[in-house]
């Protein structure tokens, strides 16, 4: 997917003047963060669940080597091929070439996130491939001609308004006619995919969890596109990354739980879904060839490195839900596949932090992301951590690093600091006498202060500092005592 | 005064934290007063800042002189207390990190953090001032919870982010507030998310940091309260302007400044950014 990164500011303020987006937003993070709590209360060791999802996943990437190892021979034993790719271009190679041997002509996909960080529909229709996402929301955004806003809701942004326009526009020369109502759009969604799902050569979807112990791949849905992407066309396609493979068994049932209820607020998703290979001879249907393309793409890199704990993420989305700067702006002025506090952690390690130094910075530390991720992923710390090496690597911007130099060259020397913050006062005083409504309580426009003034009040400060004024107390009552 | 809280002696250094002491100096007086009148000697020591701003820009080089710096002005303190969440923690948790290569001043630095506390948490969680015997201000003398001050007033009350998430502030103030000037705080629904503040944040993204304020706000429309207290002068400044700058009457204080209170005619001025500010 193209790279915006460095387009964060002005796509944010755009996006901040949409009232639609502002309005699905806002219903959004509601529903997501009311129905998270409520099943979260519920199981009562909720918060053991995810300690335990933050050590088995640690201890899974302490041995990735081994692990990924055993899913491809597992794999393998089954019947699938498992295929490496060090980065997007590779994956989509590995993808077109399957899709050759299969003589394919239509590709039905289901959701996957790796596939988006590939470009893998556009690399599909370059070669003249139809492409046809089945989750719903995908579906919306494809007919958009858009990239998704959030990771498991992908047309979260669009209004019931947009999507009846938008289908009118792609449905009525069809024959279908103009649907208002969530079910009437569903149910038309529904009758259009399933010619696709039955015309189709080749499934595409991705992999929430690899099991290495048995090989198989976890998905998760709510629409059950999934399972009818892998199991009607001829040859299933997962493609999914390193980080996503697993023990075995009991780590899946504890990562279902954690992921279910931190994604949707669901106790469990509707449709949970395991990949074993292609169709054995007394299965009555399935795929007849199965292949998992294993992207990297600089996760490697990640491994032993500070930031290592970002692989953990098992991609609920809870973190952007639950971010402040996220439900006011979207997803796409983050400017690539993955937004919010997840993204702004791993965008610019996997795009180069040089051409993402906005999104760690885009953020006031609240800390609200890393209370409710699953695997206790230290979101606020990491984004400090990228601010640290965007300074160390000199990728400051000028005049916030000559600011923050002659403010700390100040702060090193106390009393001068006094005398200075005193003078400071003074001038500010001045600028409050402007405020004519007011009685000298605020200030309403100051030079070189237009970032808070534009929006807000700045309160004058009062006569002196309190340090001053602490000391002119003590001396007073010492001089009494006397 | 509180029997238990006799048990805790000793001197407090007054960590003032910038913005109360180029702003908003009634917060320290009020932190001081509450502190003197629990028995304790407070001394300002002569300080600048903690530290956090360069912290959280990414500048540890910075950030590390500035911690030296402030170990040095306080570690002489039984006890460090500030009116404020962020200041403090970042004094008690995140100093420790930035010494990961120096072990001598890792050490310095979580010995004052083990000293080191936010003003609610001092009184209440140290102190252990309790429901029967708190007195925050035992010149008050009055009995009942009728004559205290802002009895009748509508509070509402933001939760900063640092305090809540980092030190687990959250009963604290409101607990203090109760017990002391017998305020029930009309709770807003969005108490607990972020006002858009972040320090450097709202200058760098102001479009943004304005949106979250905004959402701040309705929500303290919603209460129809009268007054917003709060526990960090920088969340209440980025809110205290920006209701001044749409237009509303809602006042905005610290919430040692209605805690040293002794009647309600006593406040300083307007609140925050109010027409007389102080
Ligand atoms: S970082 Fe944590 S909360 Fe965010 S998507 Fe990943 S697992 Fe979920």
């Amino acid at each position: 997917m193209e790279v915006l990164t460095h387009n964060f500011k002005p796509a944010a303020k755009k996006a901040l003047l949409d009232k639609d987006l502002s309005a699905a937003m806002g219903r959004a993070e509601s529903g997501f963060v009311d129905t998270r709590r409520k099943v979260t209360d519920e199981l009562l060791n909720f918060e053991e669940f995810r300690t335990l999802g933050r050590d088995v996943k640690n201890h899974t990437l302490a041995n990735l080597d081994y692990y990924l190892e055993l899913f491809e021979r597992n794999v393998i034993a089954q019947g699938g091929h498992v295929h490496w790719a060090k980065n997007g271009e590779e994956a989509n190679r590995i993808v077109l070439d399957i899709c050759k041997k299969a003589d394919a002509r239509k590709i039905i996909k289901g959701k996957s996130m790796v596939s988006e960080e590939a470009g893998t529909n556009a690399a599909l229709e370059r070669q003249g491939y139809e492409v046809i996402e089945t989750d719903l929301g995908e579906y919306i955004i494809q007919l958009a001609g858009e990239t998704p806003s959030h990771i498991i809701a992908p047309a979260v942004h669009k209004s019931k308004k947009a999507v009846t326009e938008l289908f009118d526009r792609y449905h009525a020369p069809m024959g279908y006619e103009t649907v208002t109502e969530h079910e009437a759009i569903v149910d038309q969604a529904r009758q259009i995919l399933r010619d696709h799902f039955c015309s189709a050569d080749v499934g595409i979807t991705g992999g929430n969890f690899l099991v290495a112990e048995t090989g198989s791949v976890a998905i998760v849905t709510n629409e059950g596109n999934g399972d009818l992407t892998s199991c009607l066309p001829k040859v299933h396609i997962v493609t999914t990354s390193i980080e996503k493979v697993i023990p075995d068994m009991e780590a899946l049932g504890g990562f279902l739980r954690l992921l279910a209820r931190s994604a949707t607020g669901q106790i469990t998703s509707v449709y949970t879904t395991l990949f074993n290979g292609p169709k054995r001879d007394k299965d009555i249907d399935g795929p007849e060839e199965f292949h998992v393309v294993l992207l990297d793409n600089g996760r490697s890199e990640i491994l032993g490195s500070e930031y290592q704990d970002i692989l953990r993420c098992i991609r609920c989305g809870a973190c952007l839900n639950h971010c402040p700067v996220y439900t006011s702006i979207g997803g796409h002025a983050y400017g690539w596949v993955y937004p919010g506090p997840m993204g702004s952690v791993l965008t610019p390690i996997l795009v180069g932090r040089e051409n993402a130094g906005d999104l760690p910075n885009a953020c006031t530390l609240n800390g609200r992301c890393g209370t409710v991720c699953p695997v206790k992923i230290p979101l606020p710390s990491l984004l400090r951590k990228h601010r640290s090496d965007l300074v160390k690597a000199g990728s400051q911007g000028a005049v916030q690093k000559g600011m923050l130099s002659f403010w700390y060259v100040l702060a090193r020397r106390p009393v001068l600091y006094g005398v200075l913050m005193r003078a400071f006062k003074t001038v500010l005083s001045l600028f409050a006498l402007l405020d004519k409504a007011g009685q000298r309580g605020r200030i309403k426009t100051l030079p070189g202060a237009s970032a808070w003034t534009s929006s807000r009040d700045l309160p004058a400060p009062g006569k002196s500092t309190f340090q001053a004024l602490w000391k002119t107390a003590q001396s007073a009552s010492n001089e009494s005592e006397k | 005064m509180n029997s238990e809280a006799k048990a805790v002696s000793g001197n407090i250094g007054l960590f003032v934290t910038c913005l109360a002491d180029l702003f908003r100096p009634s917060v320290a007086f009020s932190a001081a007063k509450l502190l003197e009148n629990q028995g304790f000697s407070v001394t300002v020591p002569i300080q600048s800042c903690c530290g956090q701003p360069a912290y959280n820009s990414g500048d540890e080089r910075k950030t590390r002189g500035l911690a030296k710096q402030f170990i040095e002005q306080f570690e002489e303190f039984d006890y460090v207390v500030a009116p404020s969440g962020s200041c403090s923690s970042m004094v008690k948790i995140h100093y420790f990190d930035l010494f990961g290569s120096e072990p001598d001043w890792q050490k310095r630095s979580q010995q004052l953090a083990n000293r080191t506390f936010e003003l609610s948490e001092f009184l209440l969680d140290v102190l252990k001032v309790s429901l029967s015997g708190v007195d925050l201000n035992p010149s008050n003398g009055s009995e009942g919870l009728s004559d205290k001050p802002f009895v009748d007033s509508k509070i509402t009350y933001h939760d900063s982010c640092s305090g809540l998430r980092e030190l687990g502030i959250r009963s604290q103030p409101r607990e203090l507030l109760k017990q002391s000037c017998g305020v029930e705080i009309k709770e807003m629904s969005n108490s607990e998310i972020c006002c858009g503040f972040g320090g450097t944040f709202c200058v760098k993204f102001p479009e943004i940091s304005t949106r979250m304020v905004d959402n701040k706000i309705d929500g303290i429309v919603e209460t129809k309260a009268d007054i917003l207290l709060g526990g960090d002068l920088g969340c209440l400044m980025n809110i205290a302007g920006r209701l001044k700058r749409t237009g509303s009457k809602t006042r905005v204080y610290h919430y040692a400044e209605l805690l040293a209170l002794e009647t309600e005619g006593d406040l300083v001025d307007d609140g925050i950014a109010g027409e007389k500010n102080v």
